[in-house]
């Protein structure tokens, strides 16, 4: 039988506020254990929350990028279960009155076709602690620091019928979230979370099967690996005569094997109901539309303008404009360098190519814009070659040097320019090679310039790489013509 | 309320509750039940509900960090701690 | 000194008629001799005492003039003091010592006022007898084989039995008014949000709000004036200036216009509490007051939708008390939900759990709708009585209670008897709105109270109708038989 497979997400962001979504406490992640758990995020007996303003600020500029309508009156409620990282014993969220209500999202796919990824709603809601299973005398560690920390969970429609599908979607959350600067876009770090649901059907059938819900995935490869790994188990189990039960499962990115979750999902009753400590929240037109204005420029609008101002093509745009770390980088690079195809070059080039070995992201990365610029400039202004600049590039990488100049400097790369320095090399090497001087005389005159590869190469080699290339080819080709 | 219906209600509200005291105790909330019934009676259809007795709408905070680490007061009341991490019997998923 | 009123003790202590360290002196020294008769004090705070009555004395030297400095009082146990236990009634926080006060400590202590002690209370305020509390059952001073009323039954009993001249308290469906009526005290809840609630610990979050418990209108103003602020820890407080209630107590009663709703005077009533409310309203007419018949006709369904609205709150607001980061833990939990079912069925009393249960029960799938959203309805309704009742008249009269106090175990397993002691109560707090009671006179030789119920924010009229009131009459200086 074919079968056709139906995914909806579930997307978890962390919102980059400084504080916990209802208390003042900071959300900077990897502090020591508790230290940015205070009295509300503990749930110690009398303390209430308040919402924090830029939370509301962070989900409505969601909203309005993805053309949703934004909820005038939202209102906070209860869901109630017990989990030692909910120190409530229920989780603050929201249900009937969320803050964002449906919009879209448009995702392009590696063949070129576009596809909408229809979005029921996002809302905001606090995110729950950590328990750390590692061993304390057979009892489990909670830190509560990331207890509060503010969340968008978007709820997309199960608009996607395939991995890639859902993956391209997941980025171009990444892309959206990370391009508004609402989210930190680290992946590794848990800031952005995706619980997928999965079901399949024969083709053809209207009616969805029943689904399965694998809970937090945290990047995009695992997502990929779980969602063929769950395709085909559920294929394998209705083609064997099985049915499919409705459950939570776990995905381990490190074993590449999946598991129903042990906890009784079925005991779940989370009696929602509206948070008497909290208000409702009212937002008018006019703090939409003031939100609305300062809206940073979003992938597609800035790949658009880097494909016209810096004349990039169309490849070259999506990925610098893809999240908004790299966008500026590449920008600041470009700015600073004056030369914006040396910069895309490089960032997609060497600055890339490190991240990935380091595993890390852009906003780590150890050589900065205005560092890159540097070497740029210094390739520009015939300082050093284009092979010299990696050299400088890596040493800024090992923080070597602060600067394209201290490292060139320090390492005495800078390229000989020197006509008097060169013209001496020239002659010797000319003095010293009269076997091919003759050949280049001899030569008919379309092929002399193809010989002049000799001379330079014994320049450069005498140089030891640094004479500048262009130079050394103007010097010899004077000489050797006044030979003729 | 049956016995079912009390153990069920226990175990969402995670408390305990003795073989010998189900019957007590679903006796006395049958009485409440009763009592709240009452509103069954009251004519509701195009009144909407008020979760606050004021309509008064939520003020927002500043993102300003006000809080800082006091873990030490914190965990000094605490039942079990270690490492700075509060302690609970294995938690499985 | 324990005989006179907080007005008359602060016009002492400026007349230096004796110290702050000598009145202070004198109430620990009543508690320590006399409190075993009531057992109304569960923490007697001697050190802390002396050091804030030494301050005050300081201060007053310097000439404050806030009319509490150097006023001791005693707090219910359900605040939260910084340092001191808190357990609110409870075994689940027999140990619990919170780093933090609540912000009506913090108000009172910023006026000058002492704090004696923590007062005994209903275990969670969940309770109008003051039966349920963990510590023991409070005496009535009045008749020690009566109940004080609660859930504010300790800061009752200590104001009444003159081991304190203020108490606060707190008022959910009547925990501060009920218990006034039993001992003959003044007991005012303001307005839902004219105080803070940020670390008084939650019972019903919609419902609860703090007020006080002294002997005179006049002392309830001037404790109120310095407790109530707006306070933005606690999303629910109103933004309003905050008022000296001692400044209108003088106004004159000429063409006040008196609510009287003719529900409150039904079945069930004791004819001689009729009586005496009758004469008091009379006495009001005397001085100019019209008394206007009014309907409250949702008032039979005000007790239905509170035990259904303050079940569920607590439901949720207690969930966080489970023996991970505070209060009980039951001994060698076997797993998680062992640890939380044990400690939870181990710290908590009878009605606690009972609470908890309807509320789980009003709130799960299947039953939401025909309990807890058909509560908050009909809590609309009777806020629209409320409403339209104010449309006519300035302030509401009726009794407080339908009897005066009555013996130990008289209500004993029939929670639904003890729910209908808060019947003239609970629409106030429903309707969000302030409610005062005063004495009126005695029935079987206990004393028994008049209710005036005023518009959102009002309490400055509350007060001067009952200063009022009591400048014409003795009742509210009738003390327990036997109390010198």
């Amino acid at each position: 039988m074919e079968w056709e497979t139906v995914i909806g997400l579930e997307v978890h962001v962390q919102l980059a506020t400084k504080t916990k979504i209802f208390s003042g406490a900071a959300t900077q992640f990897g502090a020591e254990p508790n230290t940015q758990a205070c009295a509300i995020d503990l749930a110690m007996p009398g303390t209430l929350p308040v919402a924090n303003e830029e939370a509301f600020r962070y989900a409505v500029m969601f909203g309005l990028a993805i053309d949703a309508e934004i909820g005038k009156e939202s209102v906070f409620e209860r869901k109630n279960y017990f989990y030692p990282d909910l120190p409530k014993g229920y989780q603050t969220t929201q249900l009937d009155q969320p803050i964002v209500g449906p919009g879209k999202v448009d995702i392009t796919l590696d063949d070129g076709r576009t596809k909408t990824v229809r979005i029921h709603h996002a809302h905001l809601e606090e995110d729950a602690g950590k328990s750390l299973h590692e061993d304390f005398h057979g009892m489990s560690g909670i830190d509560l620091n990331r207890a509060g920390t503010p969340l968008i969970e978007i709820v997309s429609e199960p608009d996607m019928s395939n991995a890639e599908e859902a993956v391209a979607y997941a980025k171009k959350l990444h892309s959206i979230v990370t391009s508004l600067g609402i989210c930190d876009g680290e992946m590794s770090q848990g800031s952005m979370r995706f619980d997928v649901n999965i079901s399949i059907r024969p083709k053809g059938e209207e009616k969805l099967g029943t689904r399965t819900e694998t809970k937090n995935l945290n990047s995009f490869r695992f997502m990929e690996e779980a969602i063929a790994l769950e395709v085909e188990r559920q294929i394998e189990v209705l083609e064997s005569g099985g049915s499919i039960t409705q459950e939570t499962r776990l995905y381990d990115g490190d074993t590449g094997k999946a598991r129903a979750m042990r906890s009784k999902e079925e005991a779940n009753d989370y009696r929602y109901f509206p948070c008497p400590d909290l208000l409702p929240v009212v937002l008018d037109e006019d703090y939409i539309n003031a939100v609305r204005e300062h809206l940073p420029e979003m992938p597609e609008a800035r790949k658009a303008r880097f494909a016209s101002d810096y004349s990039l093509n169309d490849y070259d745009a999506g990925i610098l404009s893809s999240d908004r770390a790299t966008a500026d980088y590449f920008e600041q690079t470009a700015k600073l360098s004056g030369d914006a195809k040396l910069a895309a070059n490089w960032v997609m080039g060497e600055v890339s190519a490190k991240l990935n070995a380091s595993e890390t992201t852009i906003t780590h990365s150890v050589v900065n814009a205005e560092q890159l610029a540097g070497v740029i400039l210094r390739i520009k202004d015939g300082t050093i070659s284009s092979k010299t600049a990696k050299t400088v590039f890596e040493a800024l990488w090992n923080q070597e040097g602060d600067s394209a100049d201290a490292v060139i400097e320090a390492k005495g790369l800078k390229q000989v320019s020197d006509t008097g320095a060169l013209e001496a090399m020239a002659d010797e090497v000319i003095a010293n090679s009269p076997k091919q001087v003759d050949n280049y005389k001899n030569a008919a005159e379309d092929k002399r310039p193809r010989m002049l590869g000799y001379f330079v190469g014994q320049i450069m080699k005498a140089s030891k790489g640094q004479a500048n290339p262009q130079a050394i080819n103007e010097i010899l080709l004077k000489k050797l013509n006044e030979l003729l | 309320m049956e016995r079912s219906d009390i153990l069920k209600l226990a175990e969402l509200a995670r408390i305990e509750i003795t073989d010998a005291t189900v019957d007590e105790v679903a006796a006395r909330l049958t009485d409440v039940l009763a009592l709240v019934d009452q509103l069954q009676a009251a004519d509701t259809d195009s009144i909407r509900p008020m979760a606050h007795p004021l309509d008064a709408v939520q003020t927002l905070r500043a993102d300003t960090i006000t809080e800082s680490n006091q873990r030490e007061a914190f965990q000094e009341i605490a039942p079990a701690t270690e490492n700075g991490l509060y302690l609970v019997p294995k938690v499985i998923e | 000194m324990h005989t006179k009123t907080i007005a008359e003790l602060a016009a002492g202590l400026r007349a230096k008629e004796y110290t702050s360290v000598e009145l202070t002196q004198h109430f620990l020294n009543r508690i320590k001799n006399l409190d075993s008769q009531y057992n109304s004090f569960v923490s007697i705070t001697e050190e802390i005492a002396l050091a804030q009555a030494k301050e005050a004395d300081e201060r007053l030297a310097k000439g404050d003039a806030n009319p509490l400095c150097g006023i001791p009082i005693a707090h219910k146990d359900i605040f939260c003091t910084n340092g001191v236990r808190t357990a609110c009634g409870s075994k689940m926080l027999d140990n619990f010592i919170p780093p933090y006060d609540a912000t009506v400590v913090e108000n009172l202590r910023a006026a000058g006022a002492v704090m004696l002690g923590k007062v005994n209370m209903d275990e969670f305020a969940m309770g109008s007898s003051n039966e349920t509390s963990f510590y023991g059952p409070v005496k009535n001073p009045w008749d020690t084989d009566c109940v004080p009323g609660g859930s504010s039954g300790g800061s009752a009993a200590a104001v009444a039995g003159l081991l304190a001249p203020g108490a606060t308290a707190t008022d959910t469906g009547g925990s501060i008014r009920q218990p006034a009526s039993h001992c003959g005290l003044t007991g005012i809840k303001p307005t839902y949000g004219r105080v803070s609630r940020w670390g008084m610990i939650a019972f019903a979050s919609s419902l609860d709000q703090a007020g006080v418990l002294t002997r005179s209108a006049e002392d309830a103003a001037i404790m109120l004036s310095a407790m109530a602020s707006y306070d933005d820890k606690d999303s629910t407080c109103i933004n309003q200036p905050t008022e000296d209630y001692t400044a209108t107590l003088g106004n004159s009663l000429d063409g006040l216009r008196i609510g009287v709703p003719k529900e409150y005077f039904g079945e069930g009533l004791r004819p001689e509490i009729a009586e005496h409310v009758r004469t008091a309203l009379k006495w009001y007419e005397g001085q100019g007051a019209t008394l206007v018949d009014i309907e409250l006709p949702h008032t039979h369904l005000s007790v239905p939708a509170y035990y259904v609205i303050a079940p569920a709150e607590c439901s949720a607001n207690l969930s966080r008390f489970d023996g991970v980061r505070y209060g009980h833990r039951c001994d060698d939990p076997k797993d998680l939900n062992d640890l939380y079912k044990r400690t939870r069925a181990e710290g908590f009393g009878d009605e606690v759990k009972r609470r908890i249960l309807v509320g789980t029960y009003a709130l799960s799938a299947g039953y939401y709708d025909a309990y807890y959203r058909k509560a908050m309805k009909v809590r609309r309704l009777i806020k629209q009585d409320f409403d339209q009742a104010f449309e006519k008249v300035d302030v509401i009269m009726g009794p407080t209670t339908t009897a005066p106090a009555f013996k130990f175990g008289a209500k004993g397993n029939d929670p639904v008897a003890m729910y209908l002691e808060d019947i003239y109560t609970i629409a106030t707090n429903l309707a969000g709105l302030p409610g005062l009671s005063i004495p009126c006179g005695l029935v079987d030789e206990k004393p028994v109270g008049l209710q005036v119920i005023g518009k959102a924010f009002d309490e400055g009229k509350l007060l001067n109708v009952a200063h009022q009131y009591q400048l014409a009459t003795d009742f509210h200086q009738l003390t327990a038989p036997g109390i010198k």
